[in-house]
């Protein structure tokens, strides 16, 4: 607890020092926003608090991992969209309507079909099977020490690739929202998201997803009510307007699309070929059932009942929030686009980067205050999904490799708890340091990565262990190394970072996304070598399928929850 | 092998209740029916984007600007909300229900 109120002194220390100083040495092109500052101070102080009383609350593992398994299923449904939404998806696909219309649309459908087949799927029987993380489920049956040293490093890539995209996007976005210098930005988001995790764990990081959604669905919906408010509510006027602000804008991007003649309500050029329509649904749809961060939240909840529910209730939340960023990239192109106070009507880009139309939305609809309140819940909206991102990370070295993996179960919960909290230390390091390395990388591709590698190295086996009776841990060994490096080497020889990040002239790989490929080589490569397994130790494994089925299909024998 | 091994007579004596198979059967059927259902309907769309985009963009009606895509996307995204409030109504009530009554029997 002592350790606890050092750093938040410190921390609080090392927050003002930057801000004044930034707010001293402002250049004139990174105003400092003050009511942004305040908000975000708020914020700040309300989540530090949580995390304060959270400390108090985490006692053992089952704290720590999984809230002790008393969250309810509306607030864990609420924790997994905040999770979920992440300022990626506030900021990228109400910029992308903005600038490409009909296709933002196209990214956000595929980001949610993936719920409902969670749900079907695999919910309940992660509740049932799993305690902390998901390979407690593929290791159910299967060898603990090779099966969950792999789970571990699927779920440690995501995490560090998904990470560095959220770092260097904060760094940039607190830039240009608050004048702060980019590594400041990355070094408060890291700090911050180290407290969280190290002292307050998932009763911390819950809370803080809750506040954060409830933030962003309301700041969203009022944008979106300022857009549908310009046109009187009525939709055929505001797509009409949308239709005029294109040939009044002064964004490159739309220039293109009127020269062309162009129509910003159908598919446009974003997804070139059906191979990579089809390519990018299955990275977006699987990829979303792969990530460990998304996966760990159903072990809050305290039965399948509870899980169930969080599903329910987050595909409505995050299918309402894609809605509304739509009706805000295209209210974007109405209020921002002809505007030459947003739009640098010579070069054709938005100030601050083309990612800012919301941004640009808040103060258009609802002035200064406004913009600082929606600055404020962008941060917010990083600070949770890192958050999240890192309890994962921490989780899978403290709980797969330390206690499982190493220790053979075998292990002292407060031992595991520090190693966790350690972990959670380290991974917060790694990434202040990558987020600032990559500062001037171009780390759109890392995302698109995360999730490929979630849906050709975690689905895969995951799926396949609950399912899938024949499954060994050869088989899911080698399927799931294959669906891993695999991805990896497709999107290195493709264009995104064979061409765009190492400058070759023509990539060696022809798709941008490669998980039609990946998760095909999975699936064959786990069903292959599971179907010539012929080892006794296979033969254990299969015959164990009818104790983990009776298990997930009752409940019976799963991990109690305490529910405080 | 990892997890605690739950008591192979009570696993036994679980699956040869009928309301156990009846469960298994039901759910899953339901489970992954809701599932083609979803990717149906997800990957009709993606197939159209494929191979024939310009038909998203055909009018609502004469006269008005508003696609047809567009009311196709929001359709898609309200569907993957109800279907799961479908699944989470008859999960909820009928099969928890059965699983209460076969720990019940079971016990």
């Amino acid at each position: 607890m002592k350790l606890f109120f050092a750093s938040f002194s410190g921390l609080l220390g090392a927050l003002w020092t930057p801000l004044l100083w930034a707010a001293e040495a402002a250049k004139p092109e990174t105003k400092v926003n003050m009511t942004a500052i305040l908000m975000f101070f708020a914020f700040v102080a309300v989540t530090l608090g949580i995390t304060y009383w959270a400390a108090s609350r985490t006692k053992t593992t089952k704290d720590f991992y999984a809230a002790g398994g008393g969250i309810t299923g509306f607030q864990n449904g609420l924790a997994i969209a905040g999770d979920y939404m992440s300022a990626a998806s506030f900021l990228g696909i109400s910029a992308m309507v903005f600038a490409k219309g009909y296709d933002g649309l196209i990214y956000s459908i595929g980001f949610l079909v993936g719920w409902p087949v969670i749900l079907f799927l695999m919910a309940e029987q992660l509740r049932n099977l799993g305690r902390y993380t998901f390979a407690d489920i593929v290791s159910f049956r299967l060898s603990r020490v090779p099966i969950r040293t792999l789970s571990a490093l699927g779920t440690l890539c995501t995490v560090i690739l998904y990470l560095i995209a959220q770092m260097v996007g904060a760094g940039q976005l607190i830039r240009t929202l608050f004048g702060l210098p980019y590594e400041y930005a990355v070094i408060i988001v890291g700090a911050l998201m180290i407290l969280y995790v190290a002292f307050g764990g998932m009763i911390a990081t819950t809370w803080v997803q809750i506040i954060k959604a409830v933030l962003l669905l309301t700041g969203a919906t009022f944008i979106a009510l300022g857009a549908l408010h310009h046109s009187g509510y009525n939709l055929e006027a505001f797509f009409r307007a949308a239709m005029e602000g294109v040939k009044a804008s002064g964004l490159a991007d739309h220039k293109k699309v009127v020269a062309d003649n162009k129509d910003i309500f159908a598919p446009g050029g974003l997804v070139s070929d059906p191979i990579s329509a089809i390519s990018l649904g299955m990275a977006l749809m699987f990829g979303t059932a792969g990530l460990p961060h998304i996966l760990m939240r159903f072990f809050t909840v305290a039965n399948a009942k509870e899980a169930r529910k969080s599903v329910f209730y987050a595909t409505g939340f995050i299918g309402y929030f894609y809605i509304l960023t739509f009706i805000i990239g295209f209210g974007a192109v109405v209020l921002v686009a002809p505007n030459a106070q947003y739009v640098d009507m010579i070069k054709g880009t938005l100030q601050g980067g083309n990612n800012m139309a919301a941004i640009h939305m808040a103060h258009a609809t609802g002035g200064d205050l406004f913009l600082g309140f929606i600055s404020a819940v962008a941060f917010a909206t990083i600070l949770a999904v890192v958050s999240g991102l890192t309890l994962a990370g921490a989780s899978a070295v403290s709980h797969d490799i330390y206690a499982n993996a190493i220790r053979g179960g075998n292990v002292n919960e407060q031992t595991e708890m520090r190693i966790s909290k350690g972990a959670a230390l380290v991974i917060g390091i790694i990434a202040i340091f990558l987020g600032i390395q990559f500062e001037k990388q171009n780390v759109a591709f890392m995302v698109g990565l995360a999730f490929a590698i979630a849906a050709s190295a975690n689905f895969p086996i995951l799926i396949l262990s609950i399912y899938w009776k024949n499954l060994t841990t050869r088989g899911a060994l080698i399927g799931g190394s294959l669906g891993l490096i695999s991805t990896v080497v497709m999107v290195v020889l493709s264009k995104t970072v064979w061409v765009d990040v190492l400058g070759n002239k023509a990539p060696l790989f022809p798709y941008k996304d490669p998980a039609i490929f990946s998760m095909t080589l999975a699936f064959v490569g786990c069903w292959l070598f599971s179907k010539t397994d012929n080892s006794q130790q296979a033969a254990r494994e299969r015959a164990l399928f009818d104790a983990q089925s009776v298990r997930c299909e009752t409940g019976i024998g799963a991990a109690g929850a305490s529910g405080h | 092998m990892n997890n605690d091994p739950v008591d192979s007579r009570l696993i036994q004596r679980i699956r040869d209740n009928p309301k156990y198979q009846q469960l298994v059967q039901k759910r899953s059927r339901f489970a992954w029916r809701l599932s083609i259902l979803m990717l149906i309907i997800y990957y009709a769309f993606i197939l159209v984007i494929a191979f024939a985009p310009k038909s998203l963009g055909i009018k609502i009606a004469a006269g008005s600007v508003i696609s047809v895509g567009i009311p196709i996307g929001v359709f898609i995204i309200v569907a993957a909300f109800l279907l799961t409030g479908i699944y989470v109504r008859r999960a909820n009530g009928e099969f928890d229900e059965l699983t209460r009554q076969i720990k019940e029997e079971t016990k």
